[in-house]
């Protein structure tokens, strides 16, 4: 305990020669964070690598592609292709089908991309009109407080409140029944369907992108929007040569933010659509729970491909975020 | 800017009613139980379930034991970043960052493999292992939360001096963590931990694969089985982050401002 102390360090560097004191202290120094990077290596690195490796061998240990490769299907994906070929050719609306795996990464990233790019628009949009839309200065704070707590309202509450508003039975569906006629679920409408969740992950998106994006609408200088005028700019100029070249950065890197958010839920469509709808984690699910697929090693391949993607998306919003720096100082 | 201020209006009643009509219509739904009137025979229904009693009770208790591992692991680690390893900063802030790229589906499953009952560390071959576990994922989950709530109040003080302060009056590490650190990040790391409570509460995919009796599992068998009683809990959890959120705003007015962050 007593020989790392700081004020040792301190009469060491002036009366001791260094080298003895960093030969003696470096150790020392290390166990300081020792704690944290055995927890961290112990249980979220090295799981994730026994899964990325595991994705890469099959039952004996031997390395092989086979697993991804497996999550490609190919001969359903060369069906897949030649179905879409043939439709091609003959006009037709084939129905061509995907391998499962594949279309349940397909529709996992269509929703994760819809409700991302929804909730990051319309969350731009009320984070610019609460700080720069000249509304009393209650609706910012309020609107800031409540968005903490819809980001943090997801899983499987979040769907229930879905089902009471959409559902069936739901408040919304039975109002726009009974007073303007409208049978939403006679005209196509499904919540347990792809637009339906696309708008229940929305509900906390847009909360999530208001409490990120607001501190950079906040360090959009006033200035800069005085000496635009002062320079004889129109309001759109401003915006087009000024706000959105210093926004778009950070715009980007929370979209991606959004996207890994709603790509790696599984709580929420789980319960909202049991195991109807085949998105990834569903699939994942299904596969450590029940070995549906008869092959761990292909579960390994399917959690890998998703860090794969949640993993690209970040590598992106670290490169966006970079850039934004500069400018928010 | 008139024109600016009208389409501020409409951007935000536009959003304040789609963020409020589902919880309107999940008040509704959840009070219809009883046929023709509103009653609160729902709420009577599922606060009276000993299920959710217990599966609540040891949702509380995880969530409890999260904040404290997740306190044990963070501070000492932010404070010793600051005081004598900056240059690790970035990887730290790194591995504090991984649990938002790799989804928490993925954590777990390589738990199951890893931690198994032939594994030299097997967590899971008892209750209180995977009990163990459990509280171990979570405080992964949290892990981005936690670092960054400590490592900003740790900016507001001046770490260096206070323990060179603490040092000449004689005091040891132990001492000073707990006695002159902590107490004076204890807001921010308050605001780390209810925030930690709230995404520990209604965790459904680690509870729900390592088959622990929590509230997240409860919630899901309930809805796939009640109609009127799933509205109910939806309110009960709203309530739940909506209070974490709301004290976390209140301590923020009480967290310390230095001379170099004025705001």
């Amino acid at each position: 305990m007593t020989d790392l102390s700081l004020s040792d360090h301190a009469i060491a560097g002036k009366t001791a020669p260094p080298s003895e004191a960093r030969a003696f202290r470096l150790p020392t120094q290390w166990l300081g964070v020792a704690p944290f990077f055995i927890f961290a290596i112990m249980f979220l690195i090295l799981p994730t690598l026994y899964l990325v490796l595991g994705a890469f061998q099959n039952a004996t240990g031997t390395f092989t592609f086979d697993n991804i490769v497996g999550i490609f299907d190919p001969p359903n994906l060369s069906n897949y292709i030649q179905c879409q070929y043939d439709s091609w050719i003959s006009w037709a609306d084939g129905n061509c089908r995907l391998p499962t795996i594949l279309a349940a990464y397909w529709i996992s990233i269509k929703i994760s991309l819809a409700s991302s790019l929804i909730g990051a628009f319309a969350g731009l949009a009320i984070a610019i009109a609460i700080v720069r839309g000249g509304l009393p200065n209650w609706i910012r704070s309020a609107t800031l407080t409540f968005s903490g707590v819809a980001s943090n309202f997801a899983g499987v509450p979040l769907a229930f409140a879905f089902l009471a508003t959409l559902g069936r039975l739901g408040l919304v569906t039975v109002i726009l029944n009974t007073v303007f006629g409208l049978n939403i679920y006679a005209h196509g409408f499904n919540i347990l369907s792809f637009w339906g969740l696309t708008l229940t992950y929305v509900y906390f998106q847009i909360p999530l992108m208001v409490v990120i994006i607001t501190p950079a609408i906040d360090g959009l200088k006033k200035e800069w929007g005085e000496a635009a005028a002062t320079l004889g700019a129109t309001t759109a100029q401003y915006w087009r040569m000024v706000v959105i070249p210093v926004i778009w950065p950070s715009f980007l890197g929370t979209v991606i933010l959004l996207f890994a958010n709603a790509f790696g839920a599984i709580a929420t469509a789980y319960a909202l659509t049991g195991s109807s709808l085949n998105i990834i984690p569903i699939v994942l699910y299904a596969q450590i729970r029940g070995d549906v697929l008869h092959n761990p090693h292909l579960g390994y391949a399917i959690a890998f491909g998703m860090i794969v993607i949640t993993g690209l998306a970040n590598v992106f919003y670290i490169w966006f975020r970079t850039r934004s720096e500069r400018w928010l100082k | 800017m008139k024109s600016g201020r009208f389409w501020a209006w409409v951007v935000f009643a536009l959003g304040a009613a789609y963020f409020f009509i589902p919880l309107i219509a999940t008040v509704e739904f959840s009070m219809r139980m009883r046929r023709g009137v509103y009653s609160l025979d729902a709420y009577k229904v599922v606060l009276g379930d000993p299920r959710f009693q217990a599966t609540f009770g040891y949702s509380v208790l995880a969530a409890v034991f999260t904040i404290i591992l997740g306190v044990l692991i963070v501070v000492p680690t932010a404070y010793w970043i600051r005081l004598r390893l900056p240059q690790l900063r970035p990887i730290v802030e790194f591995i504090t960052l991984l649990p938002l790229v790799i989804p928490a589906i993925v954590i777990v499953f390589g738990y199951i493999r890893m931690y198994g009952s032939n594994s030299p560390l097997p967590f899971l071959a008892s209750g209180r292992g995977t009990d163990a576990l459990l509280v171990i994922g979570y405080a992964t989950l949290a892990l981005p939360y936690m670092y960054r709530a400590v490592d900003t109040g740790l900016r507001t003080i001046d770490v260096r001096t206070l323990t060179e302060a603490a040092q000449i009056l004689g005091a040891g590490w132990g001492t000073i963590i707990t006695r002159v650190i902590l107490p004076n990040v204890l807001i921010a790391v308050l605001s780390g931990a209810f925030l930690t409570f709230a995404i520990v509460i209604g965790e459904f995919t680690m509870a729900s694969l390592l088959n622990r009796p929590a509230f997240g599992p409860y919630l899901q068998n309930i809805g796939a089985n009640r109609a009127y009683e799933p509205a109910a809990l939806a309110i009960i959890a709203f309530a739940i982050t909506w209070g974490c959120m709301s004290l976390i705003q209140i301590l923020s007015r009480f967290a310390p401002r230095s001379a170099n962050r004025p705001n």
